[in-house]
């Protein structure tokens, strides 16, 4: 039979999930399972003068930075993030030891016994007082000077875009097994070679001392790529010390207030106009990165090589930085620093067309790339730009352009209603030559006698669909049906580097390199043997080359594009929207099961529309995060946008699988350039920030200032 | 005597443990009912859900003493029933599992909808579902499972 790639199949790990039996970390037995607590700085900056500790019973253990036996660097970009803190803390959640022991409640007691004398230190809590800069870049073309003199009109503003939490439904939470040969860590995470990596590290141990496997994972979002290296190296150190396997599980207020989160933002933009066509862009972005570098260098390229969204810039310059704060650090979540850029772009774009009584949508359009255009980077968008045809597809399904004529018109009453739009993209996989230089993925197909085939990738099912798609793509090419192949969570024994998954690249990337190893097991199949094929990437040979020290070349193969339009109705006597309608049109190229990208893209589009109203994190002046539960950080429910409808586009990548593109990021980069487009049609005033939530609606409607 | 009796997935079992503890640390560390997720403890997330005596409970807000004679259903009871398997082939045939975290407890209260209205309109289900949070789906893939589930499970509810 052949595999209806487009269509639908039961998801390969359906059966389990669905009826309770699959295993997360939690789930695993506890017997001879050491509980871990972490004691977390109480002090946003801070020196360790003393750490004084109870009396400590037998069978329990401190573990701290002297435990390390490798290096107490966490391996992640740079060597700055500590396994266990070192003579200063650096933020409020800052691990500085672990109690471990038999009962549970016993080490809470332990812990809750130590006392830890902090010397405080200066802090920078507020992203405006920053002193030092991780990150700086900056990059342009054209001549901006001449074409800011030359403008009919320049126009300055400033957005700001607050923290995102990921809040998967399953916490943070690895187990570490000490082994006779090795340090084995299992464990919620989305990238088990960059886990590996870093416990490797820290053990000061061989590769093959080290062996990572991925637990079924209950969400990730990006907040499972790089701070699960952190909690895997705590457990192994702890788990080495103890000689016995040591799991730890965040609580969700642990979760909430300490693991990385999205990066707030502050983005200047200066930008030209003439002739109603956009000229020149001046673009300073800052992100607040925390205490530690993190990932805060990569989540920056990305940014700010989005920040002149879909619009042809000839004449551009951009300045990103990263800079430290003692708050959490900051780190992956969907979007990568996107969605900051967009929204801030989106905004000053609806901002000129209102200038210049134009429609916002139609005066996006206008100046929107086509293909063959240059990217921001002097790269070229080398496939076409569907942009104008999406834009009639979400109009005929949204009734955009009758509604914001419609809403426009002075309303009165108590309820007030309006409708905004946005226009965007994500660039598929791996920035620059990350894929090329960095992760080198390889794949494998491992044929058995009875003629079953499994699949080995590092790749993590995260609940994005992965196994199916991968297993879709294998019995497609090899004709076999989709039972006969197997794919189980990666295991770093068994499985090669086919590198992370990130930056929704695992589909285009690893689907393609599946794809072309089941061509070649296809062709060099006999029945009733046991063979091996592997599959390595290469580059597509079309691309221009990406050198990240001048931004320049392609940083991205090809886009995926999308347009948003969200209508709200704002009752002006108690500040509460509604969300009357969300609509998205997004072309993520050929879909490998349609429902998994429907998946995708409603799910990401509704953590979009979350980031951009109700979705409220800060910390207060001692640099606490405050709103670190469910009750004081509100997340989407069944009930909040009950209309929200996704229209497929379909433009093929032809070195996509099939000619799939990235999906799983698109659908939340440009829900709030949408969403407070449409609150400032309703609310009659212009709006820089995002989240805007009812407070902030009743401070509008009340007259004080934002 | 001594013991909290209840009623858990059809079989009477005892529970002679402390009379606070929650029903949710019970169900997973005494009976390793794992499928009931701990998502918050705080009673807002909906991962933990049980039916208690015909009613979605989180068991997290549930302490041992009080369940003392109640009727317990947990995902691994509910699996073998015949509703179950319509709501399975339901989710399935839409794709509504994502990760899975939120699924057994938003799978209870797709049973809990059904039980008090079998033919409900979409708004009855986003209702019925709103104490149980999802972070991946958007909603929409479930809700359409379960109104499928309305229609193929015809008489069953």
């Amino acid at each position: 039979m052949t595999m209806n790639i487009g269509g639908s199949v039961e998801k390969k790990d359906h059966a389990q999930k669905m009826s309770g039996k699959a295993l997360y970390v939690g789930d695993y037995p506890l017997e001879g399972v050491l509980y871990g607590k972490l004691l977390h700085s109480s002090k946003a900056r801070a020196r360790i003068a003393e750490i004084r500790l109870p009396e400590i019973p037998e069978g329990y253990f401190v573990v701290d930075k002297n435990d390390v036996p490798g290096d107490n660097n966490v391996n992640i970009v740079k060597d700055d993030t500590p396994v266990f803190a070192r003579e200063t803390v650096e933020y409020i959640g800052d691990p500085i030891l672990m109690v471990v022991g038999p009962d549970e409640a016993e080490t809470e007691r332990l812990l809750k016994a130590i006392e830890v004398v902090y010397e405080e230190l200066p802090a920078v809590l507020n992203v405006r007082d920053f002193d030092t800069v991780f990150f700086e870049y900056d990059f342009g073309k054209g001549d901006i000077e001449k074409a800011f003199a030359e403008a009919d009109k320049v126009y300055t503003e400033q957005f700001e875009t607050g923290y995102q939490e990921q809040a998967y439904l399953e916490t943070q939470g690895m187990i570490g097994e000490p082994q006779p040969d090795k340090m084995t860590v299992h464990g919620s995470m989305q990238c088990p070679y960059y886990v590996k990596g870093a416990v490797v590290r820290a053990m000061g141990s061989s590769p093959e001392g080290v062996q990572i496997k991925q637990d079924t994972t209950g969400g990730g979002f990006g907040g499972k790529e790089a701070f699960p290296s952190i909690l895997a190296c705590q457990v192994a150190v702890a788990a080495k010390k103890a000689g016995k396997p040591v799991r730890v599980i965040f609580d969700r207020r642990e979760d909430m207030e300490f693991t990385s989160k999205r990066h707030p933002s502050l983005c200047t933009y200066k930008v030209a106009v003439k002739d109603g066509k956009i000229t020149a862009m001046d673009i300073d972005v800052i992100f607040n990165g925390g205490a530690y570098t993190t990932l805060s260098a990569v989540v920056l390229q990305r940014g700010i090589i989005c920040s002149s969204g879909v619009y042809k810039v000839d004449n551009l310059r951009v300045k990103g930085r990263a800079v430290k704060t003692n708050l959490v650090p900051s780190g992956a979540y969907r979007g990568f620093g996107a969605p900051q850029t967009f929204f801030a772009v989106e905004m000053i774009m609806d901002h000129i067309a209102f200038d210049l009584g134009l429609d916002p949508m139609q005066f996006k359009l206008d100046n929107a790339v086509k293909q063959g255009d240059a990217t921001s980077t002097s790269g070229i968008y080398h496939f076409p730009v569907p942009l104008p045809e999406m834009v009639e597809k979400i109009d005929a399904a949204s009734g955009y352009r009758e509604k914001r004529l419609e809403y426009a018109i002075a309303q009165t009453g108590r309820y007030r209603r309006g409708v905004g739009s946005s226009m965007f993209f994500h660039g598929a996989g791996f920035t620059g030559s990350g894929e090329r230089d960095h992760i080198k993925a390889v794949s494998k197909l491992h044929k058995y006698p009875d003629g079953s085939v499994e699949i080995l990738v590092s790749n993590s099912d995260i609940g994005q669909g992965l196994k199916t798609t991968f297993s879709k793509i294998v019995a497609h090419e090899l004709n076999l049906p989709y039972e006969k192949i197997i794919i189980e969570n990666p295991d770093t024994d068994r499985v090669p580097d086919s590198g992370p998954t990130v930056a929704s690249r695992s589909l285009m990337t690893v689907g393609e390199l599946l794809r072309r190893a089941a061509i070649k097991l296809r062709e060099s199949w006999v029945d009733g043997e046991d063979q091996i094929v592997e599959e390595r990437f290469k580059e597509p040979d079309f691309l221009i080359p990406f050198y990240i020290d001048k931004f320049q070349g392609d940083a991205y193969p090809t886009y995926a594009w999308g347009v948003n339009v969200i209508e709200v109705e704002v009752d002006t006597l108690t500040g509460v929207s509604k969300i009357l309608g969300a609509w998205g049109c997004f072309d993520v190229g050929t879909p490998v099961d349609l429902n998994v990208v429907l998946g995708q893209m409603e799910g990401g589009y509704l953590q979009g529309i979350g980031y951009a109203s109700i979705e409220q994190m800060a910390a207060d002046e001692k640099g606490r995060i405050r709103n670190n539960s469910f009750s004081d950080y509100i997340i989407p429910t069944s009930m909040d946008v009950p209309k929200l409808e996704v229209i497929m586009h379909v433009e093929k990548y032809p070195d996509g699988p099939y000619g799939a593109k990235g999906a799983g990021e698109l659908p939340l980069v440009g829900a709030p350039g949408a969403y407070i487009g449409a609150m400032e049609q309703a609310l009659r005033k212009p709006i820089n920030k995002a989240p805007f939530s009812m407070d902030d609606t009743m401070k509008v409607l009340q007259g004080v200032k934002l | 005597m001594n013991s909290i009796d209840f009623v858990l997935n059809g079989k009477e079992v005892k529970f002679t443990g402390n009379p606070a503890a929650r029903l949710l640390d019970v169900l997973r560390d005494d009976f390793r009912l794992t499928g009931v997720k701990c998502g918050c403890k705080e009673g807002e997330c909906g991962a933990c859900s049980v039916i208690i005596d015909g009613l979605l409970v989180n068991s997290c807000m549930v302490a041992m003493g009080s369940i003392n004679g109640s009727t317990i259903t947990t995902i691994e009871g509910y699996c073998e029933t015949a509703r179950y398997a319509v709501l399975d082939k339901a989710f399935a045939s839409v794709s509504a599992v994502q990760c899975g975290y939120c699924i057994p407890g938003m799978v209870l209260a797709a049973e809990c909808v059904l039980a008090k209205t079998p033919h409900p309109t979409e708004d009855e289900i986003r209702v019925g579902i709103s104490g149980n949070l999802c972070r991946c789906t958007g909603y929409n893939a479930i809700v359409n499972a379960i109104s499928i589930a309305a229609k193929e499970g015809n008489g069953l509810w």
